[in-house]
């Protein structure tokens, strides 16, 4: 982990957010759905940005390869402000910046084959070459054998394929993933993100995922940054800010929306990975200090390769006890971070 | 007693056939020529038109909603003419463009000035089915605009298109039958000689149930083809 940090401020920044703002006007005054973002998106980066619906993740997804355009700040991508691009320049860094989409978005009158080509065709690549990429990219998302089907018959996660091998077409350096996989059922789901991550180590190619579903950065992504009401929440490594929820925010997308700490009680939170997973932890708390402890919540999730879990204990109401299984917690090999009932949500 | 007079009658009426037919052949062929050319031309200036009432819409490909509003009202006045006026209103146009302004070409002109505001309006309500996110991932891939009208919407659209050119063309065909009342040629105006004035009221008839078929045919071309280059289901 400590040797990742260090060499990723060598890693060239791809792709660099800085200061974005959008506002839509409408009849009741402005919206602001960005507010002040600044992302750094690093070659090679799985970048996930997740955030409730609403929170504008959708907005800056679509300034990455100006759909959108923001009101203010800067976007560069290989250090070339996107938002000052010309026409014709900004059609051709559309070409190395593909995107997939919720829906897939296939030309329904077209063969998959046909689909894969199109960008091809508008970039003025020959058909008969263009053919040859396509039967390449068929294989890499293994459906050579639909190449003459028509988006109608194919399944949700054979569209999605569809739509990747066509976004690999031009062979660019970033995808951009707009709830890929929101539409998917959970097996299929699986099956996509495995494409993804495997297009990333193979191609090199850098991916930006916007989600709101939690195992979709679990599962791929090496960074995460939370989004919520247009402003970054918190960003950094997958692991650590799982490990150490920093925000309201954070905690709400991690540890779900249901978790009530009750008022008045003293609580805490207990976080711990995979070599520890496997001492009993707060069985042995009890038995050691002689206190009755409250477990309010608690949860073992797989993050980037490791186990990771969660547990939310109320603490006795009698301060002595209290102290005890805290000064017993600290000797253990787990993150323990007091919560106390108005935690801000 | 009765089925003795029906045999009579349906044997009159066959006997009768082959000179009707000779009598109407013509203006079958007419009909069919002013229809066709007409709705040709009604397409060259329909889709043209058609398009810019979708993409200068203020959320799509080329906003520019001031210049659509306009083109919209040119349509709506066009459109709430009647055809019987507007047919005479134009014969300065078509003595212009034809010189002259009766016969069967003559007719063209103001059925293509009656007929393409509608083309452009059907031509309009079948672009705008097509999915915009499907034009949204072309712009993402780098599509200029007019790769996205040609090779997106118009391509996407075909089945629609195809279905609006099959009611376009009969709807024209419809107002052939009018346009023969006002010196235009085609089966409306053998419909009016004979059967009106002449109270040749078989040969109006005959005339009533080929135009029946040849609208029954042409929407029945259309619904196939369309339905043969839709590749939304199966």
């Amino acid at each position: 982990m400590e040797q990742g940090i260090v060499a990723r401020e060598q890693i060239p920044v791809l792709i660099d957010i800085q200061g974005v703002r959008k506002v839509y006007p409408t009849q009741v005054g402005e919206v602001v759905a960005l507010d002040g973002i600044d992302l750094r998106i690093r070659q090679g980066d799985i970048y996930g940005i997740i955030g409730m619906s609403g929170a504008g993740k959708s907005t800056l997804i679509r300034c990455i390869n100006r759909l959108d355009a923001p009101t203010e700040g800067r976007i560069l991508i290989d250090d070339r402000d996107i938002l000052l691009m010309k026409r014709r320049e900004l059609l051709k860094m559309r070409r190395s910046v593909a995107m997939i989409f919720q829906q897939f978005n296939l030309l329904m009158q077209r063969t998959v084959l046909g689909n894969i080509c199109f960008p091809l065709e508008i970039s003025g690549m020959p058909r008969a070459k263009a053919l040859v990429r396509a039967h390449e990219l068929l294989e890499i998302v293994s459906l050579q054998d639909k190449a003459k089907a028509y988006p109608a018959q194919l399944s949700g996660g054979q569209k999605q394929r569809v739509a990747i091998a066509r976004a690999l077409a031009t062979e660019p350096r970033v995808l951009l993933c707009d709830e890929a996989t929101s539409a998917l059922d959970p097996l299929t789901t699986q099956s996509i993100l495995a494409l993804l991550q495997d297009i990333n180590r193979r191609m090199g190619i850098t991916i930006v995922i916007i989600t709101h579903e939690m195992p979709v950065i679990r599962q791929i992504c090496t960074r995460v940054a939370i989004i919520d009401d247009g402003r970054i929440a918190e960003k950094g490594d997958v692991s650590k800010v799982f490990a150490h929820p920093k925000t309201a925010a954070a905690r709400r997308l991690f540890l779900g929306a249901q978790e009530e700490i009750p008022t008045g009680k003293r609580c805490v939170r207990i976080a711990f990975t995979d070599t520890d997973t496997y001492e009993p932890v707060v069985a042995n708390m009890i038995l050691a200090c002689g206190v009755p402890v409250n477990i309010l919540s608690g949860s073992i999730q797989r993050v980037a390769g490791q186990q990771r879990g969660q547990m939310l204990i109320e603490l006795p109401d009698d301060p002595k006890g209290a102290q005890r299984a805290l000064d017993y917690l600290a000797t253990q090999n787990v993150t323990v971070e007091e919560v106390s009932g108005d935690v801000p949500e | 007693m009765f089925l003795n007079e029906l045999w009579a009658a349906l044997v009159s009426v066959w006997e009768a056939l082959p000179g009707l037919w000779n009598l109407t052949i013509g203006g079958v062929w007419e009909t069919l020529y002013i229809t066709f050319a007409s709705t040709a031309f009604a397409y060259i200036l329909g889709i043209p038109l058609g398009i810019m009432l979708v993409v200068f819409r203020k959320d799509h490909l080329i906003p520019s909603p001031r210049t659509r509003s306009l083109l919209d009202v040119i349509v709506n006045i066009l459109r709430s003419v009647p055809f019987l006026i507007l047919m005479i209103a134009a014969i300065p146009l078509t003595r212009l463009v034809v010189g002259t302004s009766i016969g069967t070409t003559a007719t063209i002109v103001p059925l293509v000035v009656a007929s393409f505001p509608f083309v452009a309006r059907t031509v309009e309500s079948s672009l705008l089915e097509v999915d915009p996110g499907v034009i949204e991932a072309a712009q993402a891939m780098g599509a200029n605009r007019f790769q996205i009208v040609c090779k997106v919407i118009l391509r996407e659209a075909v089945p629609g298109l195809v279905n609006g050119a099959a009611l376009a063309t009969t709807a024209i065909l419809g107002y052939t039958a009018m346009a023969g009342a006002i010196g235009g040629g085609g089966l409306g105006a053998i419909a009016i000689n004979y059967g009106y004035y002449r109270f040749r009221t078989d040969v109006l008839w005959f005339a009533i149930v080929e135009l029946v078929l040849l609208v029954q045919g042409i929407q029945f071309v259309g619904t196939r083809v369309s339905r043969l280059l839709d590749h939304r289901q199966r």
